[in-house]
């Protein structure tokens, strides 16, 4: 389809690398369940519509199946290996956080055709990845260090920390907004900051969730501060109330002459006929994810706090908001359980064998 | 009562606590520091305490070895610098207790295996990981039950805790604590994360330990073993406790801890140290008794 271009807006001209999150966040609220035939389904149609870069692992990326995570239905190397053998153009990125995945799994996922990896830090933890950028560039693949939960540390440290991950051999730096909770100004300060001091050729990124609504103009106003990458999901399929829906992002990037080189047409149908009907549950703006977005907990939690909510009489919501006042970051969804039984013993509603031991201290 | 002089390897956070651990221990005496930052507050807070230090690294402590008497040595290096390390030490006739993830030697967990490996002798012992010291009796205490095909366990440690040889160790920090699952505890799977938070105040370090049995899990035997080993590991970690759990959920068991340090080196927060520095103070001291009684059967 044409695109509804403006030749003088101030972004017209600009490029941006559409990243897909479908087959990696996306795989969050499927709890990590997409089949192969359904992954190469909507890789092939993403790929057809002009998608150059898509991330497919587990939703905690490499050794992200677990008890803890939710097991997947196959191996990451399985998912990545039947996708590699659809596309024609694009390219496949994975999702590797040191402490969970490691770089043996990452030498599988390079085997299976993955090209491209974000390796992801908490915004504040960036030197525990160094080794593992290292090795990603040894492996000759496009390595971006992925600043999560953006919104807990300021501009400036978040400058301190891409240097870290810039020094160790990164050739992007992405902020990332797990939680859904910046507002543009908090996205332009620390996408600006970064432009200003990192070393020009570096790229940088914006991941956004979209539980404040606010997936598109976040990631414009990234665009506008430098960034030339952006990650977003086709229908929104991802964590929470999803990441910034890619149709959405190429039909105001094509009013703004911002070129994606995706055709908005296709995309929309990739939108409405594959991927809607992959959902389990409408990914949107609900009372939960919008808490996510609200109280600035990570956006994943969102299952997990409606599924401990159910199994313990206590309201999503209260969870919620008590995670992010206690700072649980990216990976504690052990703590969800944990508090609501804490929460429901408090209630006098709940008693297991670490009750029996509190009764006897308490004497 | 005769000691066994104790070297220290290594003056970050973990080698720094040990001082005050061994100091509290029965058999042991903390006699040597080695760092390689002559600006380093482990190697000031060691020679405040009374204890000989050196920058240079390992091989400026070789030459004091036998005048000094050392008979132990305590890695708190990295798992890259611990094989060289343990081949000089050896070849001095030291026993080294290696508080790094390198785990050349056997696994050793106090309440679940120290009779065993101080039995066999052997001349390095792990430590595996602070993850594994508190993880691994929970697992084992299930395992006594019923057979364990999977064990996870998630370990959340307070950033300010967490040091530069640990942040550059992650790879081998999993692999490690994956294996002792398996070894150690009887698992026949094992599968290990660990997650930095930065919270301020900083969060105590907390565990998670998730076991899927084979067949129904045993319920009352279960709880009975969990609470049982809790006081076995509170005998040399008083802060270590079961906050939640045993939960059941069809053939899963999970268990949620807490382990709040002794306030020693670093504040209670940092549970993490004082569980590694507690258990290898532990190991030290009976492999220590071991030779003390040696000696006296020789004399």
């Amino acid at each position: 389809m044409s695109a509804v271009v403006d030749p003088k807006g101030p972004l017209a001209g600009r490029k941006v690398l559409l990243h897909d999150m479908c087959l990696r966040d996306g795989m969050h609220a499927r709890r990590h369940q997409f089949t192969l035939e359904e992954m190469t389904r909507l890789a092939s149609a993403m790929d057809d519509a002009g998608v150059e870069l898509m991330q497919v692992t587990h939703g905690d990326g490499l050794g992200g199946s677990s008890r803890n995570y939710g097991f997947s239905k196959h191996t990451n190397a399985e998912y990545i290996a039947a996708v590699a053998g659809v596309l024609k153009r694009a390219r496949i990125s994975v999702l590797l956080v040191p402490g969970l995945g490691t770089m043996q799994e990452l030498k599988e996922a390079y085997d299976a055709g993955a090209r491209s990896v974000h390796v992801a830090t908490h915004c504040t933890e960036a030197n525990v990845s160094p080794q593992h950028i290292a090795f990603a560039r040894e492996l000759g693949m496009d390595t971006t260090g992925f600043l999560m939960m953006a919104h807990l540390n300021s501009p400036e440290g978040i400058l301190e920390q891409a240097r870290i991950m810039e020094a160790a051999g990164a050739g992007t730096i992405y902020v990332t907004d797990s939680a859904g909770y910046l507002l543009p100004d908090g996205v332009t300060a620390r996408i600006r900051i970064l432009r200003e001091n990192l070393k020009p050729e570096t790229e940088l990124g914006f991941h956004g969730h979209h539980n404040l609504g606010m997936g598109i103009a976040n990631s414009i106003a990234a665009v506008e501060a430098g960034a030339n990458r952006i990650d977003a999901s086709v229908a929104g399929l991802g964590a929470g109330a999803g990441n910034t829906p890619l149709e959405v992002f190429v039909a105001v990037a094509n009013r703004m002459g911002i070129e994606t080189g995706v055709d908005l047409f296709k995309i929309m149908d990739v939108a409405e006929d594959v991927v809607v009907p992959m959902m389990d549950h409408a990914v949107r703006v609900d009372r939960e994810s919008l808490t996510i977005g609200y109280a600035g907990c990570y956006s994943t939690f969102l299952l997990f706090a409606k599924r401990a909510a159910a199994r313990y009489g206590i309201d999503a919501r209260d969870l919620l908001v008590e995670l992010g006042k206690k700072k649980m970051i990216a990976g504690q969804e052990d703590m969800i359980e944990d508090l609501a039984m804490t929460m429901a013993k408090a209630q006098g509603r709940f008693e297991d064998a670490a009750s029996s031991l509190a009764a006897e201290a308490r004497g | 009562m005769a000691k066994i002089a104790c070297a220290l390897i290594g003056s970050g956070n973990i080698g720094t606590d040990l001082i005050y651990k061994l100091r509290r221990t029965e058999h042991l005496e903390p006699v040597w520091m080695v760092g390689i930052d002559p600006e380093s507050d482990g190697l000031a807070r060691a020679k405040e305490m009374g204890l000989k230090t050196t920058h240079e690294g390992v091989r400026a402590l070789l030459p004091h070895i036998q005048a000094d008497g050392i008979k132990i040595a305590f890695d708190a290096t990295s798992a890259y610098a611990h094989p060289e390390h343990n081949r000089l030490l050896t070849d001095y006739g030291v026993t080294v207790i290696d508080l790094t993830p390198a785990a050349i030697g056997p696994l050793c967990v106090p309440p679940v295996n120290l009779a065993e490996q101080t039995a066999l002798g052997a001349k390095n012992v792990n430590m595996i990981s602070c993850a594994g010291q508190a993880t691994i009796p929970m697992v084992a205490a299930v395992s006594k039950v019923q057979p364990v095909a999977y064990a996870e366990i998630i370990a959340s440690l307070a950033s300010k805790s967490v040091g530069m040889g640990t942040r550059k160790n992650l790879d081998e920090f999993v692999y490690t604590t994956s294996q002792a699952l398996e070894k150690v505890a009887g698992a026949k799977k094992g599968k290990a994360v660990a997650i930095v938070n930065p919270a301020e105040p900083p969060l105590i370090m907390r565990n998670t330990v998730h076991c899927q049995v084979e067949g129904e899990p045993d319920r009352a035997a279960i709880d009975a073993s969990v609470l049982k080993m809790v006081t076995e590991v509170q005998k040399y970690v008083p802060g270590y406790r079961l906050v939640n759990g045993p939960a059941y959920d069809g053939d899963f068991v999970s268990i949620f801890l807490e382990v709040a340090g002794k306030g020693d080196y670093f504040p209670p927060y940092a549970g993490n140290l004082d569980i590694m520095t507690a258990a290898a103070a532990r190991t030290a001291d009976v492999i220590a008794a071991g030779m003390l009684a040696r000696v006296e059967v020789a004399s």
